[in-house]
């Protein structure tokens, strides 16, 4: 064989290798370790996590309003039909010692906190976003979770959807149960009548058209991290 | 004992090139490098834009414009972040070992920019552009290899750092906002990596077209000097040269 039928043969062989793996999902048999390297990082991820460490948003920066994009995993925007489904009500129950359930005028009674962070989400995108709510660490405090209740699972009306945090972003002091931006309640696109907004996680774990608050002892996995996003999906 | 006599007498003869540890890293890293380009430029394409939401982006020409799907790696986003994820620490662990081999090993001496590299470097290009006839003369790698070789590491060492500030702004928001935020570490992620493609495409093409040979030695470590660029005083793509006419050979 002549060194340049080789060479030639060469760069071939390596060509159809790199074509075959291109757009692909990889292989399955690696799959396995790239999990486990997966549930490292989220080791490594709740080491760097603090309370102290807080998203800002520069002085006077243009807030992303109408351009924010609207998400929702039902066919149509959720809407909570009070005729049938009776007044909307917060439940925040579980691994806790005093489960309490609250409407939209009891949230809009508990100290109110209002921000403008960013919104991470796991596309790659940013939005700056002004939400007003409580403070979950707030509501954590009124229900007094258990010493075992590790895990947060935030639920809601939209179809199944929900994700489950781990209870240190669920307390982080830039965790809020938003009920309202700009001064006004949210409408049905923003996640009404509450929502989930964080920028400690990415923005599929922060449920809108929230029902229920679970503190739990074990993770519940979570609309999208049982597809196959992370489950930590920290910032 | 061998004489002087003897040593000539040897056919061709054979001398490592290469570390075994630096062959080793060489295509550990070929491998991580390519999954993390090919995952990153998947992740890119789920938001193929630099701009805030809303917003408009100053100095990328083609924004909202995909990568082509058979240049990315992960068959979907959340493939494709699992995949970058676990790969980093390839990318990273590895080149601690070389940059650790090379700096107590000694080849960094190899490496480091000297005096006069500058001129070398002209003068490769001179040659490339047979604006001279002979090859200039060098050390293990000429004068363009070595400034890209130099080079390559700190390329790597900031892509690791701003893919970190992309995948922790709020929790290493310091290291963010050394980036000038999140929307410009993503970009300078991608004009890194970028940087790194151009190089890397250049790298192989020049393998082939100047110094197949290099392939033996970064893969058994072997390397006969007689084969040398500067030995063969080659140029790329040397070996399509005109051939000779076929007349019948004369001997004098």
């Amino acid at each position: 064989m002549k060194r340049r039928d080789f060479f030639g043969g060469l760069a071939a062989a390596a060509g159809t290798g790199l074509i075959t793996a291109c757009n692909s999902d990889g292989p399955r048999g690696a799959m396995g370790l790239v999990k486990a390297v997966g549930r490292g990082n989220e080791r490594l991820e709740r080491a760097l996590f603090s309370f102290g460490h807080r998203d800002k948003v520069a002085r006077g920066a243009k807030i992303t309003g109408d351009a924010f994009p609207r998400y929702w995993i039902s066919p149509e925007v959720p809407v909570w039909d009070e005729s049938l489904r009776g007044v909307w009500h917060l439940d925040v129950v579980g691994a806790v010692r005093k489960p309490v359930r609250l409407t939209l005028d009891d949230l809009s009674k508990l100290p109110r906190f209002s921000q403008t962070v960013n919104h991470y989400c796991v596309e790659g995108w940013t939005a700056r976003a002004q939400f007003s709510g409580v403070r979950m660490s707030d509501l954590a405090k009124l229900v007094e979770p258990t010493n075992d209740a590790g895990y947060v699972d935030f639920q809601s009306f939209d179809k199944s959807y929900h994700e489950s945090w781990d209870i240190d972003s669920a307390i982080h002091p830039q965790t809020l149960i938003a009920y309202a931006t700009d001064g006004r309640y949210l409408n049905t696109v923003q996640g009404a009548p509450a929502r989930v907004h964080s920028p400690v996680k990415l923005g599929y774990k922060n449920t809108k058209y929230l029902t229920r608050i679970v503190f739990m002892p074990t993770r519940n996995g979570g609309y999208w991290s049982d597809l196959g996003y992370e489950w930590y999906g920290g910032v | 004992m061998t004489t002087a006599a003897q040593d000539e007498a040897k056919p061709s003869h054979s001398e490592a090139r290469h570390h075994w540890i630096v062959r080793v890293t060489h295509w550990v890293n070929a491998l991580a490098l390519l999954v993390m380009i090919g995952s990153g430029l998947r992740i890119f394409n789920a938001y193929p834009r630099f701009a805030v939401k809303g917003e408009t982006f100053c100095c990328y020409p083609w924004e909202g414009t995909p990568i082509p799907a058979w240049l990315t790696f992960g068959g979907w986003l959340g493939g494709a972040r699992n995949w970058h994820f676990a790969m980093m620490w390839v990318l990273f662990l590895n080149g601690l070992v070389y940059l650790g081999f090379v700096y107590l090993h000694g080849e960094w001496r190899d490496l480091v920019p000297r005096r006069g590299d500058l001129r070398d470097t002209w003068e490769m290009i001179k040659f490339y552009l047979f604006a001279r006839p002979d090859h200039p003369r060098q050390g293990k790698h000429n004068a363009l290899q070595k400034g890209t070789y130099f080079v390559l590491p700190y390329l790597g060492a900031a892509a690791v750092i701003s893919g970190v500030a992309i995948w922790k702004p709020v929790q290493l928001a310091w290291l963010t906002a050394l980036f000038g935020g999140y929307a410009w570490a993503r970009y300078w992620h991608f004009m890194i990596m970028m940087a790194l493609v151009v190089l890397s495409v250049v790298h192989v093409v020049m393998v082939f077209a100047v110094d197949p040979y290099s392939l033996r030695s970064m893969t058994t470590g072997g390397y006969n000097p007689e084969t040398s660029p500067e030995a063969r005083n080659a140029r790329p793509f040397w070996w399509r040269r005109p051939s000779l006419p076929s007349v019948p050979e004369q001997t004098p």
